[in-house]
Formats: structure tokens, sequence, C-alpha cells
């Protein structure tokens, strides 16, 4: 008799912990502890594309309430996006980002389904069939073109495809760039600008600890590259790049600045009144192009080989080929005078032209989104989805977040909250009855019998962690973080092992 | 013992014990040595001998965050006597104004500080000033008590919407004695950022 009540009481112990105790277990378990809480009457919510966007609104979706569940999908077999992609291999705790998206991943009530194409293995339609709402945030995976005479010369990249090449993003695998020239030019001086800029011209020793890929090392190795100039069409006053960046130039060992001083008249005096992130970053820029370096600088400078620099007040207008037309070597440059101030200046043509020799054109002017399917709401002119906080015009369950909302612009912090405002939007329809979420939805269950009538196997998060170990312990091998796999091919017959 | 184990399997639990245990490396306290168990290592996650170093395990875990309420965890060091003299009393003010009192030691990090007590402060890059997602306003009275930023700091303030004078990175506020009373402001970050006809930021 008494050892009963003491188990009963013992008993009331436990359970009047146990809601938070196993709130907290199934916060911890992975995909095995879904089926423990999950019922068919629960909000479902699917998520197109796992990068920043696709994470951040997933989380805070599952923070907010305790019913809903996520399902993430992603073309690709690993997840992750411009943070696997794009974040330059010398940017590592920028990269720790993915410590949190992995627990997101991993959380009872998110699932991750890599290797389903949407718009072509599944139609959106499709998905909001399944889904009470669908957000999409595949992001910008097209670039603005410079619309000018030898654009496709052999020798003229877009930053986008040079950094998804020295990033491994398997469509870009064979642009084997040409690094034999002497001189490059990069149209646009955003941060994307500056890092090719500084992947171009990095010490081997510092790239070899990256986990930059191997076949871009051995280019890089090869490289006779030595002098990268920035190039943007309006002034110092209105570079798009930010100050960590432009240090890390200044900073870039075995470099020296070297600028036109002309280009920099009038910048000092309208610092004034200008806000500080502008002012300490124009600052930085007419130090290092105006001032005369002190002593050890000045040795250092000496004693670099390599040159960078911005250029001013220029566009392209052609890019120019050798004798053969068979590669680029040089490009016409239209000079430009500013009119207004500030952001809102406008480059205006002179009616000057200026011709640079080169072999090696980037043209870092922009990403730009692509219509996913063509039944989806897509502003052609502006290449975003239409829509308010995150709500797509005239389509009533569809959401979207990250670049696809707001354009390409923006860095992780900034899609972070443009994630939460549509993860909003979203809470409020679901508690106003905007958004009816009370008929149950098959959500996953539909979509992975549809994709297994087409012969298509998503890819698992366990399946991407396999991925992960392995690129992780042939990164060891080499002292690298990882050494990542290069094709779509390789990472499916891991993931599959 | 056999209360415990009734206990146990009465929710049907007994044999999924060994897979609560979270991975510790990818949580930001155990790389920031923030967090308790991470004196102990890896031999912690072999063997637990009871539920409440397990739930203190997952509370460190971010996604558990939201679940906690505002009070310190019980099993803090401090709570004994003779640690009064480390306590510092810190107030967040949340993105709806609403005041959430804390309590404190010196050499706390207010970024991890506010996740252990379930307020949505991000630290995306980990404290390695690479983001400015941790972006809070200081209080007047606290403000000068802060050592003066390092360049980095500075300059991923400089990213951070809605910049002002009190602005800081939570990652890089360690707590000291003379910081009690401090009180951390999160920016409301604005709906709808870009409206038609958005000037470009940087990327």
């Amino acid at each position: 008799m008494r050892s009963c009540r003491r188990l009963l009481s013992e008993l009331k112990l436990w359970t009047s912990g146990r809601s938070k105790w196993t709130r907290g277990l199934n916060e911890g378990l992975g995909g095995s502890g879904k089926a423990f809480l999950s019922t068919s009457s629960c909000p479902k919510v699917c998520i197109v594309g796992s990068g920043p966007a696709g994470f951040y609104t997933a989380q805070h979706l599952i923070k907010a309430r305790q019913d809903v569940e996520v399902d993430i999908y992603e073309r690709l077999p690993v997840p992750f996006g411009l943070v696997r992609f794009g974040v330059a291999p010398d940017h590592p705790e920028v990269k720790n980002v993915i410590n949190t998206f992995t627990q997101t991943a991993k959380h009872s009530r998110c699932s991750f389904y890599g290797n389903v194409n949407v718009g072509k293995d599944v139609t959106v339609d499709e998905l909001q069939g399944a889904y009470h709402a669908v957000v999409l945030s595949y992001g910008a995976e097209g670039n603005r073109r410079m619309g000018v005479p030898g654009e496709d010369l052999p020798g003229v990249y877009s930053a986008k495809d040079f950094v998804g090449w020295y990033n491994g993003l398997p469509s870009c695998r064979e642009l084997k760039p040409d690094l034999s020239c002497e001189t490059a030019v990069i149209l646009g001086q955003g941060n994307v600008a500056l890092d090719v800029a500084r992947i171009l011209l990095s010490p081997l020793d510092i790239l070899k600890k990256t986990d930059i890929t191997q076949p871009a090392l051995e280019a890089l190795a090869e490289s006779r590259v030595q002098k990268v100039l920035i190039v943007g069409r309006r002034g110092p006053m209105q570079v798009a790049c930010t100050i960590k960046e432009l240090r890390e130039m200044v900073n870039l060992p075995g470099t020296r600045p070297e600028m036109v001083t002309a280009d920099f008249e009038g910048v000092s005096e309208a610092l004034k009144d200008v806000p500080r992130p502008r002012k300490r970053l124009t600052e930085l820029l007419l130090k290092t192009a105006l001032d005369a370096p002190g002593d050890k600088e000045l040795e250092r400078r000496r004693n670099a080989a390599k040159v960078w620099g911005f250029r001013f007040y220029r566009s392209p207008t052609e890019i120019l080929a050798d004798p053969g037309r068979s590669r680029t070597a040089g490009i016409r440059l239209a000079v430009n005078r500013l009119e207004g101030s500030g952001d809102a200046a406008r480059a205006v043509l002179t009616g000057e032209v200026e011709d640079v020799s080169c072999g090696l054109v980037i043209s870092s002017i922009g990403y730009k989104s692509l219509p996913i399917d063509p039944a989806v709401p897509f502003d052609s002119h502006r290449a975003v989805m239409p829509n308010s906080v995150g709500r797509v015009h005239q389509a009533p369950g569809l959401y979207c977040s990250g670049w696809l909302k707001t354009g390409p612009t923006g860095v992780i912090a900034t899609t972070m909250n443009n994630s939460f405002d549509t993860a909003r939007s979203l809470l409020e329809d679901m508690d106003s009855g905007a958004l009816d979420v009370s008929p149950a939805k098959p959500g996953s269950q539909e979509v992975s019998s549809l994709l297994e009538k087409r012969g298509v196997r998503p890819v698992t998060f366990s399946d991407w962690e396999k991925i992960d170990s392995l690129e992780t312990r042939r990164g060891d091998a080499c002292g690298k973080p990882r050494e990542k796999l290069l094709s779509v091919e390789e990472m499916l017959k891991v993931a599959r092992a | 013992m056999a209360a415990a184990a009734a206990a146990r399997s009465s929710m049907g639990l007994t044999l999924r014990f060994s897979r609560v245990i979270p991975d510790c490396r990818s949580c930001p306290l155990y790389r920031l040595k923030g967090c308790v168990d991470n004196t102990a290592g890896s031999q912690r996650r072999g063997s637990f001998d009871s539920l409440r170093t397990i739930n203190r395990h997952l509370q460190t875990s971010i996604c558990l965050s939201q679940a906690e309420e505002g009070s310190s965890n019980a099993e803090d060091p401090d709570d004994v006597d003779n640690g009064q003299h480390l306590r510092v009393n810190v107030v967040y003010i949340d993105r709806s104004g609403k005041r959430i009192p804390v309590k404190a030691k010196v050499g706390d990090n207010i970024l991890y500080l506010a996740h252990k007590h379930g307020i949505d402060l991000e630290g995306a890059c980990e404290a390695s000033l690479a983001c400015s997602t941790c972006h809070v306003y200081v209080n007047s009275a606290h403000l000068d008590k802060l050592p003066e930023p390092e360049e980095r700091e500075d300059d991923m303030l400089d990213m951070a919407p809605m910049l002002q004078e009190n602005s800081r990175l939570g990652c890089q506020i360690i707590l000291t004695p003379d910081l009690d009373g401090i009180e951390l402001t999160l920016p409301k970050v604005t709906r709808n950022f870009y409206v038609d006809g958005h000037v470009p930021k940087p990327h």
C-alpha cells in the first residue's frame, strides 16, 4: 500500500514536469519523434527553398505555434542555399548560421526534402493542395545581363557563376575560367565584387585552408592575374560594398591599392552630414586612396606584387575581342558624370570613352529571381514576386520570403528580418481565419506519393548529414573545413549509401 | 530507482533515452564554453544519471528557448550563498516593449543570456563579429560603462538597421559588477522594409 502511494506521488512529481519535459523531448528528437505528436489536423506549411530565407521562415513559424508543421523542399540534394554557395570561403564565421538552421531542420515539426525540383517534379498548385500554406523562398538564381556587345566572349563571366564555381555549385562546375591574363576587370562595387577581387588576389596559403573547391584552388595556383580593377558607374560615395569587405581588401597580404586621385574630388567635403555607416566607409576609402602611407605600410606596398583599385564613373559599353575574335582582350568604358548626390545620384554619359586592356571580365551587377511556375504571379520587370509583407498578390495561401520577395540585396541579417515578417503575416492570417487551417491537409504524405510515382527520391536531412560527414572527413585530410562534393550525382550516391 | 523506472515506462519512453541526448557540438553555448556541462565534455553525452541533467541539456538548445520562463536555472551554481556578490540584474525589453528582468552573473554574455531566457535575440554568426543580428540598444546609465567597441564591432554595427547612438552588439557585452541594472532593448524591426522604389542596400 505504502509503496503504491509513493509510486503515485513520484508519478505526480514526474507529470508536473512532464509537459515541459515531453515538449523538450520532442524538440530534441529528430524525425523519429514526429509521429509521437503529429495529428492530421495541425496547420501544415510548405517552404520552397532551403537557404536563409526558407530556414528563418521555418524557424519563426515553429517557435510561434506549437502545432505548426513545416516541410522544406530544396532542388539540390544539399541544403543552405547561398550560405553554402554564396558566402566566400574565407568568411567561415558567416556560415555559423548553419548550426541554427540545422537545429531547425532536426526539430520534430520540421522536415527537409532535398532533390525535389518544385515546378518540375511537383507543381506549386499541387503543393497548395497538400498544404495550408506555401512559402516560396527560392531566391535569385539568374543574373542581370550587362546587355553589351561581346558579353558572350570567352573570358566574360557573371560574378554569380564565378562565385558558384569556387564555391562548388554543381551547375558551375564546368566554368573553367581563364586566369592566364594579367588584368581582370570587375563591373560592380558591391560585396560580391569585393569577394571576387579578394579571391582572385588572396595568397594561396590563406585560400588552401578554406572550403574553396579543389579545382578552384588549382586554377588559382596557376593564375597570372596581378591587377584587379573594380569598376562602378557612379562615384566613391555610391559604392555598395560595406566597410568590413573594404578593410579586408586594404589589409590583403601581398597586395597594394592604386586609385585615381581625381575620382575623389569633393568627396571629403560632402561627408559632413552623412549617416555613420556611409561616413566610416568613405573615410576608409579616402584614406586608402589618398593618404600617404606610414613607413611600415609604404614598405609593405613596395613589396606587394599584386594591385587592386576602384575605378569610378565608368559604365561598360562593349567587350573588346582579340584580332581572332576568340577571347576577351579589353573593355570599352563610357565615362560618366554624376547628377544629384547620395544614394539617389545618377550616372549620366559624357560622351567620352576609355579602353582598358584585360583578359578577364566579371560582371557583378546583381542576381535576379526567375519565375518557378507559370501559374504563380511574377513581376518580370522587377524580377520579384508581387507581394505585400510576404503575402503574394492575388494568390491566397501563397507567401514569399527572402530575395524573391524584396529583390537580391541584403546580408543574412536582412533576409532574416524579411523572413520573420513573412512568417508573421502567415501567422496573422492563421489567427484571423484569412487562412483557414481547420480542414485537415495531407502535407508531405501526399507529396511523397506523387514524387514516388514520378520516380523522384527526396534526400532527407539525415541523408544530407552523410554528405556533410564525408565532406568534413575529406576536408580533415587536407587541412580544410570540408572538401565539397561537386556534382549532384556524387551527392546522391553518398546520400543513398 | 524502481519508481523512476516505473515513471519512465509510464511515459512509454524507456527505450528512447539514448536518443534524447542532443549533439552538443552544434550548440553555441558548448562552443563558447557557456554550457555548464561543457567541462565534462563528451563523456556526459554517453551517460545520464538523472532526467534533470537531460532537461538542462535540452534547455541549452535554441529549439527549446521559447518554452522557458524568465527565471534562471534552479541548478545555477551561484544560488549558493557565497555566490551573491557575482549577481548582476539585467532587464531585457523585448520587441513588443515587454520588460523581462533576468538574474545573471558576472561573466555572462548578453546574447547567450538572452537565449537561456527565451528572449528572441538572434546570434546568426555565434558571436564572431560577422553579423549584426544581436543588435541591442543599451540604456544611457550603463552605456558609458561598457568598454569602447573594437573596430570590427563598429563595422558590423554599421550594417544594423535602425542604428542609434546607444547601439551595441549583444554578443560583445560581458557582464561586470558595475553593469548591475543594465537594460537592453531589442530594436523593433519594421515591417515592409522595402516598398516600391526601394534603394538597393549592400549585400
